[in-house]
């Protein structure tokens, strides 16, 4: 015991004697939680349309007036050819272009019918998805009052489409289903139709404030890469720089040399961690649900197997650069695939198997579950275990790998 | 005299060349790994991840267990986007579901929903979705939406006649078929070709200082010039064959052909490439210690270039603050040439003012390292 506790103050000397690591490993995550956590978001705004509007009637403009007004658009351009408004596409000086043909008005007063035509830069297939189901949004609003006006009804028309909807996306409900709005006979007063009336609610997250849910994956991020890279970096220089070799010849116990190697930066993690829930608590408010020891334990564990890895790719590396090249494709391999940005479950099922070995998708799942929602041990009891064998593993593996001789 | 002076002087500096390869080609995992990253990483993004919507569990507390709510329970479970996740008997149970993790919405059905529905023509349907990960709430909440609206239309399709004044139409450019390869291709080789770059010639350099054989290689003939060239010549080739790999495996994997012109593609892959090596040799040169120079390149590089070079988040949706913070960042820069190039097609006319920018950033770099290379030991 007391010869590990010798080794880890060594390994801590050899830490803070360094400036510049001494200062980076807590640096590094304040400076990128503060900088990164607010910056992410699903959310678009600003969608900047380019209208062609080629008829310039009272119903061409009174749609563009609709446009202008709803907060997710921008009408940032107008044009009056087709050419024209496809070059600013091509330039991303606009996203969406709308195209108003001639005859709108007048085929919608005579005809009862009328089209317009919209393009979408879908390079980012989501968004413009989402931009079309917005605009649809609004195109339906404007179709309800059209029919509305022609019924001269507008009461109950307009009501039987309207969905009561929390958040800021109660225009697209109808996403991706473009000509849902199905509006009763013409010039005939509609009979009440069977509807079913849709409210939703968030709950954790009431309005769905992005920082809260990037601050436990960036959080979880951070700690990864620091104790990985560090840990792993420790032993595979004392290999490439041959000071392993005196090391291996004392009486040190491979169990205590690896527990002097991995308790140091457990330790580091573990402030990290409590320094990035303070970032959390104090710059981004949110709110802790659960408790504050749940999280330590979560991620002490999972620090461990992270650990144990990391130190076992290290007893396979003979080189620094070997050991970080593998670094990089695990944590890699590990953020993309553990649900900080995207959802698990819309990974195929051989992914998901995969994933079981992942550790980063259990700390995921116990950081957001305790911090948002408040669950209790019992709900990730589950994480918890998965964790647990994962780490022994880990670190089985890395104290059986590791040789003391050369 | 000069001539003869030039010819060793060149002869001298590809012996060093060579020497940095036979470095490089001796360590065959490294190599495997060099080219493993790339192609394991698109098919990754290729295969796996994906922001749609797939399999979400979803919980029922169905108050009225009558025909028409077992009916839209059907839809939503057979839509292909959710998962039955099973039945509550009351509201408490969930809070209780949702906190275990094994839902993602909870929808509720109110009593008597379908007598409500044809008696009073009103009957009211409530989603609770888990708001701890706001997108996938936010797509549950569509998508549950849609469907049960949709049922709602065939209930009532029948008796009414359809009229709609405005019709839309909608073209998709550039990416009629809604591929999400298209975001992730430019993304992943502008990721990867930094990483590595700045990893791989930050290592190397530090690694001579640390182990102190950059003395000798100082007191050698050899310019400082030469010295990084020599250095950096081997990873430029090597990481062009990556591009090469990864735009092959884009087109073969993924039908994602260069749609413009593939020379200026390659050309402007250089110009990143060599940002990213003037980049390693600058933290090369203010790293002490490999494990410094590590840090800084994989801890201090990975995050903000998978967040903010636009990458899977795009940046038109932040902060206007951060349009300023991701224009110092270069991988913004090369993803938007790439995209110009590869998915529109279009020529340098489009991307003149990025590849600049690119340009100016390689030689603020490399005008950096210089001033800090010391060509003596402390």
């Amino acid at each position: 015991m007391r010869t590990t506790l010798y080794l880890i103050r060594k390994e801590f000397l050899q830490i803070f004697r360094n400036k510049f690591i001494s200062k980076a490993i807590f640096a590094v995550p304040i400076v990128q939680m503060l900088l990164l956590v607010p910056a992410v978001t699903f959310e678009i705004k600003n969608v900047d349309l380019c209208v062609v509007d080629m008829d310039l009637s009272t119903a061409s403009r009174s749609l563009i007036t609709r446009l202008e007004g709803s907060s997710f658009f921008r009408v940032n351009q107008q044009s009056f050819s087709l050419e024209e408004a496809q070059k600013l596409l091509h330039r991303d000086q606009c996203d969406m272009i709308l195209h108003i043909p001639t005859g709108f008005g007048r085929d919608l007063v005579r005809d009862q019918g009328s089209s317009v035509m919209v393009s979408a830069n879908a390079i980012n297939a989501s968004t413009a998805q989402l931009s079309w189901a917005y605009l649809n949004g609004v195109l339906r609003d404007y179709n309800m009052e059209l029919i509305a006006e022609m019924t001269g009804n507008s009461g109950s028309v307009a009501g039987s489409g309207s969905i009561t909807g929390a958040g800021s996306l109660a225009g697209a409900e109808s996403a991706g289903l473009p000509g849902t709005t199905v509006i009763s006979g013409k010039g005939t007063l509609p009979e009440a139709l069977p509807r079913i009336s849709i409210t939703n609610r968030y709950w954790y997250n009431e309005l769905l404030t992005y920082s809260w849910f990037m601050l436990p994956g960036i959080l979880g991020i951070l700690i990864t890469a620091i104790g990985f890279v560090l840990a792993g970096l420790n032993l595979v220089r004392e290999k490439e720089v041959g000071t392993i070799e005196q090391i291996n010849v004392t009486p040190v116990k491979k169990v205590q040399f690896m527990a002097s190697k991995m308790i140091p930066f457990l330790l580091i993690g573990l402030i990290d961690l409590a320094l990035g829930l303070a970032i959390g608590r104090l710059v981004f408010h949110i709110p802790f649900e659960g408790s504050a020891g749940l999280l330590f334990l979560g991620s002490a564990i999972y620090l461990v197997a992270v650990l144990g890895l990391a130190l076992l790719v290290s007893t396979f590396s003979s080189t620094q650069q070997q050991f970080m090249f593998v670094a990089f494709f695990i944590m890699i391999l590990f953020i993309l695939m553990s649900g900080v940005f995207t959802p698990v479950e819309s990974m195929p099922l051989w992914a998901q198997k995969v994933n079981l070995a992942n550790p980063l998708v259990y700390l995921m799942r116990i950081n957001r579950m305790v911090m948002l929602k408040g669950s209790e041990f019992g709900d990730i009891s589950g994480n918890i275990g998965a964790l647990l064998i994962i780490a022994a593993l880990f670190m089985g593996f890395a104290v059986r790998k590791y040789r003391k001789t050369a | 005299m000069i001539q003869i002076e030039r010819e060793y002087d060149m002869k001298r500096f590809l012996g060093f060349v060579k020497k940095e390869f036979l470095h490089i080609f001796r360590d065959f995992r490294t190599l495997i790994i060099l080219f493993g990253i790339p192609v394991v990483q698109i098919l990754l993004f290729g295969f796996v991840v994906s922001t749609e919507i797939k399999d979400a569990g979803i919980a029922f507390l169905d108050l009225s267990k009558d025909e028409i709510s077992r009916k839209v329970i059907h839809k939503t479970v057979s839509s292909g986007f959710f998962s039955y996740s099973g039945e509550l008997t009351s509201i408490g149970e969930a809070d209780r579901i949702m906190k275990e993790g094994k839902a993602k919405a909870v929808v509720i059905f109110e009593p008597q929903f379908g007598e409500k529905l044809f008696r009073e023509k009103s009957a009211a349907v409530s989603i609770i979705a888990d708001g701890s990960e706001p997108n996938t709430a936010t797509l549950i909440t569509h998508y549950l939406t849609a469907i049960i609206q949709n049922y709602n239309q065939e209930l009532t399709g029948s008796r009414v006649g359809e009229i709609v004044p405005v019709k839309a139409e909608v073209s998709m450019f550039y990416n009629p078929e809604l591929k999400s390869h298209f975001m992730f291709v430019p993304g992943v080789i502008t990721l990867i070709l930094i990483l590595i770059c700045a990893l791989m010639t930050s290592v190397t350099i530090t690694r001579e200082k640390e182990f102190g054989t950059m003395e000798v290689l100082l007191v050698s003939p050899l310019r400082p010039i030469q010295i990084i060239l020599g250095k950096v010549t081997p990873y430029f080739l090597l990481s062009f064959i990556n591009v090469i790999l990864i735009l092959l495996l884009s087109w073969l994997v993924f039908g994602l052909p260069v749609k413009g012109s593939v020379a200026l593609l390659l050309a402007e892959s250089m110009l990143y490439i060599l940002m990213a090596l003037s980049l390693g040799i600058l933290i090369s040169t203010v790293s002490k210690t490999m494990q410094q120079a590590i840090f800084i390149s994989l801890v201090g590089l990975l995050l903000p270039t998978i967040l903010l070079s636009g990458f899977i988040f795009p940046i038109e949706n932040m902060h206007p603050a951060y349009h300023w913070v991701s224009s110092i960042l270069p991988p913004r820069y090369f993803i938007t040439i790439i995209k110009n190039i590869m998915i529109k097609g279009t020529g340098l006319g489009f991307v003149w003012k990025e590849t600049l920018i690119l340009a100016g950033m390689t030689l603020l770099f490399m005008l950096l390292s210089i001033r800090n290379f010391k060509t003596r030991l402390e």
